[in-house]
């Protein structure tokens, strides 16, 4: 292989990044420049961002994202944990049937998933609310945190189990002085990666919100739908930029080797 | 005391769960598979039992067993839209392919150093707010956007054009939001790729087109049919992108199933379309799976 890429190929790779990039650098620049349609640079200004934390429906917004986002974060990845645990390490008939069914909600168009709840909810009568938002975003977060931890599990040395056994532990000491430790850069990761997960979701959660509970993204949505403005834009950067902070944690401890 | 009652529970426990697996197994399982019935499958029966159901006057449901929503599949509105959006995720697989392509074997092949944070690069822009970056292709495209002002002020066009509400903008949000779905698979069949095949092939006497349409394109299938079922699934049953870009014109199947929900509160004809975007999903993954490789994509997924 010759070590410099043919020039074309570089070419088209460089558009092609910037096709990935250019819609999320255009909400950032103009978040930060005053024009009322943020369609061209006239100077620098923070008033956009003023604005959005002096707006009390983005306020009342974001106190509905985290207490839906934190609470199924903690109850999917704790249940994440076992399931993966158990699915990795037991050997019982429809074993290949449950994992297939646990990965449904990954398969699902998120639509059909939140036109299903929409219709549980409505026939056990349930009020539209936070909780109903909260049980939907558990749900579909628990495939991920399993798929994450699986992938972490499919590393960890069976021998330092096996020794541990050995030494005389049993089996509850085994796993929580060894293979809780062993796993834990994995359910961080499973943590950091469920949180954007379940923070950004727009389409299930717009089916299982009432009227008075409204999560970030749904608000974002109803501001789109009255037209382009620059205080989209700022928000805009803040949901992208602040999560995004855990994510580049989470996808680097999912990465990194053992040891 | 205490502590000797705990630590003689604690083993009176782990010798019940040593001598009865099942009941070990059962008890972890049962968190996942608790929200799993409730939440995935029982409502996946309700929507069926709603989709039989009869549609009364002002948007309400009558509980009488019909299969008037049935008889709606053959629609020609509906099969119109379904063709459209059949068309639509065909047409993002194919770009994304032709793309995906391009990025996953610079990568492979020439990321040296940096693949990894190539790729790293490739998939941040998952995980940050989807309705934030679609949100954004409406000041990129519209009459008074970026591309539009950047088109007429180098004076290639005198009025702007309309890319915005029609199906190129469609497209374009589909092909930008499932691309990394394609790279991943493609970029991991390249890596697993065998060099020394290519070596052979090269001192075989293969010219580089022929050995990369020879060699390395067959062996890299199954990534691009990975990569296709992963691009294709999602972009047909899309919502959001034909709702935020598309105007009336580019009308998918996922917003007009929204529509019989929200806007005409039309349930049973809503919950018999849904089923039927759904069986299209699971049919395509089922003979995907038959062909080999649904582990795979799990995998590489992310």
């Amino acid at each position: 292989m010759n070590q410099t890429s043919p020039r074309l190929l570089f070419i088209g790779c460089v558009f092609l990044f910037v096709f990935m990039y250019a819609p999320l650098l255009v909400v950032i620049v103009f978040s930060l420049t005053p024009t009322e349609y943020g369609v061209s640079w006239e100077g620098f200004t923070l008033k956009w961002y003023q604005a959005v934390f002096d707006n009390k429906n983005i306020q009342a917004a974001l106190k509905v994202s985290l207490m839906v986002t934190i609470p199924s974060v903690l109850i999917a990845t704790a249940i994440g944990t076992i399931t993966a645990f158990t699915l990795y390490r037991s050997k019982f008939i429809g074993r290949a049937l449950f994992q297939g069914v646990l990965y449904i909600p990954l398969i699902m168009p998120d639509l059909v998933i939140g036109i299903s709840l929409l219709l549980f909810y409505t026939s056990l009568n349930l009020e539209l609310g936070i909780l109903t938002i909260l049980m939907a975003h558990v749900s579909f977060t628990i495939p991920l945190t399993t798929l994450v931890i699986i992938a972490r599990m499919q590393r960890i040395d069976r021998n330092l189990e096996d020794a541990a056994m050995d030494l005389g532990a049993d089996e509850w000491t085994t796993m929580r002085k060894v293979t809780l430790p062993l796993l834990k850069p994995g359910i961080l990761a499973a943590a950091l990666l469920a949180f954007p997960w379940s923070f950004n979701d727009f389409v299930i959660t717009f089916f299982v919100s009432g009227v008075g509970s409204s999560t970030l993204p749904i608000r974002v949505y109803s501001m789109i739908r009255l037209g382009v403005s620059p205080i989209i834009n700022a928000l805009g950067t803040l949901i992208v930029v602040l999560p995004l902070i855990l994510v580049v944690l989470g996808l680097l401890l999912e990465r990194r080797r053992m040891g | 005391m205490k502590v000797m009652d705990v630590y003689r529970l604690r083993k009176s426990l782990l010798r019940f769960f040593r001598n009865h697996p099942a009941f070990g197994i059962g008890a972890a399982l049962s968190p996942s598979a608790f929200w799993l019935l409730i939440f995935t499958l029982i409502p996946m029966g309700i929507v069926i039992y709603y989709s039989f159901l009869t549609r009364g006057p002002w948007g309400t449901v009558i509980n009488e067993f019909t299969l008037d929503s049935y008889r709606l599949i053959l629609d020609p509105l509906f099969l119109k839209i379904f063709a459209r959006s059949v068309k639509l995720a065909v047409l993002t697989v194919v770009i994304c392919l032709l793309a995906g392509y391009m990025i996953a074997y610079w990568i492979a092949f020439y990321g040296g150093k940096r693949k990894n944070f190539l790729l790293f690069l490739v998939i941040l822009p998952f995980w940050t707010s989807y309705l934030v970056r679609i949100y954004a292709w409406i000041a990129l495209l519209s009459d008074h956007g970026l591309v539009n002002n950047f088109l007429i002020k180098i004076q290639l066009i005198d009025e702007p054009l309309p890319l915005l509400h029609n199906e190129f903008a469609v497209l374009v949000g589909l092909v930008y939001t499932y691309l990394p779905f394609m790279i991943l698979p493609l970029y991991a069949s390249l890596e697993r790729l065998d060099r020394s095949v290519l070596e052979a092939a090269s001192d075989l006497g293969a010219t580089a087109r022929e050995r990369f349409f020879q060699v390395t394109l067959p062996l890299t299938k199954g990534g691009m049919l990975s990569g296709s079922v992963l691009v294709f699934a999602p972009a047909l049953g899309e919502y959001l992108i034909p709702e935020l870009l598309g105007g009336a014109k580019a009308m998918m199947i996922g917003k007009f199933i929204a529509l019989k929900f929200i806007g005409l509160r039309h349930w049973p004809l809503g919950s018999t379309y849904s089923l039927m975007l759904l069986l299209m999903t699971l049919i395509l993954l089922y003979l995907y799976m038959r062909v080999g490789g649904g582990k795979e994509a799990f995998q590489e997924q992310r």
